[in-house]
Formats: structure tokens, C-alpha cells, sequence
């Protein structure tokens, strides 16, 4: 394809898209302005129907639990395809890794941060119903704090303390639990994924019900996960993967 | 409070741009990072601090993290590859 062809292909495709957008953008709602009613609706009935002083998790965990249930499982499902994908049937020993030529103040660095962050995780992790943030966020924090291990120290450290095993439980762990949440409802005589736990007082870290404990285990499920993840393609750079077959 | 958000929308398309003109696949993931880290203040600074929060763990760590590490194993890949195609001959 020549330039001159390139040209009037990108002219016929951004000139209707042009138009288009500028019609759409003409009829944008004023600068800070909503429009639809079920925004304000819902922020202002959450504190008093399920106390809790953050909306969006509100949503996310129960208005909307079913569909929070779906993307669970869909990251829960892709991770599990990176393992199958990078695992290696019969690993090699003896490939211990380089060092990785890191200088020793990012290494200080690290392991002071690790704490730091890992307390900062299951802090996001516990108040998702009081503040911003939920089990989503806090879990990728956590994956992070123990990605830090492996720039401290070595992919060995990294791997003794998280072990394989216990992390694939506990992974499958944070993903049962939501499901058996949702389920647990069902004894009670309610609809799945009702809200049924005592709701508490509004502002308490232990209130709002199934919203804490489904966050809990989406945060356990993703930190898993993540860990998981980054441990596999670790191993997998560094004992020599990709092999031409 | 107009200014500052146009301002930093303009930032988000600048950064964007400058992602994708980068050739160097290291700085690219780097350059990735910090439109991921514009777009959360973005998110914070129209009120959507969970968006935020979500952003930040996500674009600016995550994805950057996964980039990075599969561009590390194709790299591998491809210097293993050169190395038995030098044995073979």
C-alpha cells in the first residue's frame, strides 16, 4: 500500500469519524455536570440500605455483585491459562539466577518498602467498604510487596516464601469464597448474593455486611493470582524458557 | 478548576501520543507507566478517587510488570533460538 493510498483510506475513515464526534461532543453534558438519575439515587440510599460509606464498592460487591462475580472469574480463569501455557513438565535444576546486577541501595530500598506495603495492602484491602479502594486494589498491592522480595534478594527467596502449593489454595480459596457468599444467602432463604450478614454500624470497619467479606476475598484471590503469575513467568525467564522446540 | 482539567486531559493526549511513538520497547513500557499514572490523577482529580486507586494498581503496575516480564521471555526466547541455529552450523 502506498503512502498516497495510506492517505485517502485514513482521510475516508477520520473525516465521517470526525463529524460524528463533534456532533456528539456538542451535546456533552456542562463541565461537572450528570446527567441520569440512578447515580444520585443510589449514592444517596447506600449508607442507609447497606452502610457503607464508599458507593462504588457498594456496587461493585453488592448492587452489582453478580457481575463483579463474572470479572473474578474471568481473571481467576486467565491466570490459570498462564500457568497451564508456562509450566514446565519437568523442571530443570541448577540455574541459579545472576544476581541481577542491582545495585545494593534499590535492594535496601526494597525490603524496607516490603512491610510498608504490605501493610498498606490489607489496610485498602479490610476498609474497602469505609474508603476507596477494595479487595481489587489492595491484592495487586500486596502481589506487589512480594514482588519486591525478588528484587531484594533472589527468585529463591522469592519462591520460599510463596511456596507454590499454598498459594494455588489460596487462590482458589479467594475465588470460592465469593461463590459460596453469594450461595450462603441462598440458606437463609434469600436470593443469591443477598446481602444477609448484620449490617453494623456505618463507619465501622466490621459492618456493611457480605460487602467486607466478599472484598476480602476478591483481595486474597488477586494477590494470589498476581503472585502467582509473576512467579511463573520468573521461573520460566530465568530457568531458560521458551525453548525451541 | 476548567483550566487545570483541560490542561491535564491535554497531558493525557500528549503522553499517549508519546507512547506510541516510542520504538525502544524498554522506554515504551516506561512511557506506558506514566500514562498510566496521568490517568490516575485525572480520575482523582474529577472525583473518582476508587477509579483512581484502581488505575494506579493497574496501569502504572501492574500491566507495565506483565509487559515487561513477556517481553523478557520473548527475548530469551529469540537469543536461545540464535544460539542453536550458531551450534547447528
Amino acid at each position: 500500500m502506498s503512502a498516497k493510498c495510506r492517505l485517502i483510506v485514513f482521510c475516508l475513515s477520520a473525516i465521517p469519524f470526525a463529524i460524528v464526534y463533534l456532533a456528539a461532543a456538542k451535546n456533552l453534558p456542562p463541565w461537572g455536570h450528570y446527567r441520569g438519575p440512578y447515580g444520585d439515587v443510589i449514592s444517596s440510599l447506600s449508607v442507609y440500605e447497606r452502610h457503607t460509606t464508599d458507593v462504588v464498592n457498594a456496587i461493585d460487591y453488592d448492587y452489582r455483585g453478580f457481575d463483579t462475580l463474572g470479572e473474578e472469574y474471568i481473571l481467576f480463569a486467565s491466570v490459570l491459562g498462564v500457568m497451564l501455557l508456562l509450566r514446565d513438565p519437568n523442571p530443570k535444576s541448577g540455574t541459579a539466577d545472576e544476581g541481577q546486577g542491582l545495585s545494593k541501595t534499590v535492594k535496601f530500598g526494597s525490603a524496607a518498602c516490603f512491610g510498608l506495603l504490605l501493610i498498606f495492602g490489607f489496610y485498602i484491602c479490610t476498609h474497602g467498604q469505609l474508603t476507596p479502594g477494595g479487595g481489587f486494589q489492595g491484592g495487586v498491592i500486596i502481589a506487589t510487596a512480594f514482588m519486591l522480595i525478588y528484587i531484594a534478594e533472589n527468585l529463591k527467596s522469592f519462591k520460599a516464601i510463596t511456596s507454590h502449593p499454598l498459594m494455588e489454595a489460596l487462590e482458589a480459596l479467594g475465588a470460592g469464597l465469593y461463590a459460596v457468599t453469594g450461595v450462603s444467602a441462598l440458606l437463609v432463604g434469600a436470593p443469591f448474593l443477598t446481602n444477609w450478614l448484620p449490617l453494623g454500624t456505618a463507619g465501622d470497619v466490621f459492618s456493611s455486611g457480605t460487602i467486607a467479606v466478599i472484598s476480602a476475598s476478591v483481595g486474597l484471590e488477586v494477590a494470589a493470582g498476581f503472585i502467582l503469575l509473576s512467579y511463573t513467568y520468573l521461573e520460566d525467564i530465568i530457568s531458560g524458557g521458551g525453548k525451541v522446540s | 478548576m476548567k483550566i487545570a482539567g483541560s490542561l491535564l486531559l491535554m497531558l493525557i493526549a500528549i503522553s499517549g501520543f508519546v507512547v506510541v511513538r516510542t520504538r525502544n520497547v524498554t522506554a515504551q513500557i516506561l512511557a506506558l507507566s506514566f500514562y498510566g499514572l496521568i490517568l490516575a490523577v485525572m480520575f482523582f482529580f474529577f472525583q473518582a478517587p476508587d477509579v483512581a486507586l484502581s488505575q494506579i494498581v493497574v496501569g502504572a503496575v501492574a500491566l507495565p510488570l506483565m509487559v515487561m516480564l513477556a517481553i523478557a521471555r520473548m527475548q530469551n526466547r529469540d537469543r536461545l533460538r540464535e544460539r542453536s541455529r550458531s551450534r547447528e552450523r
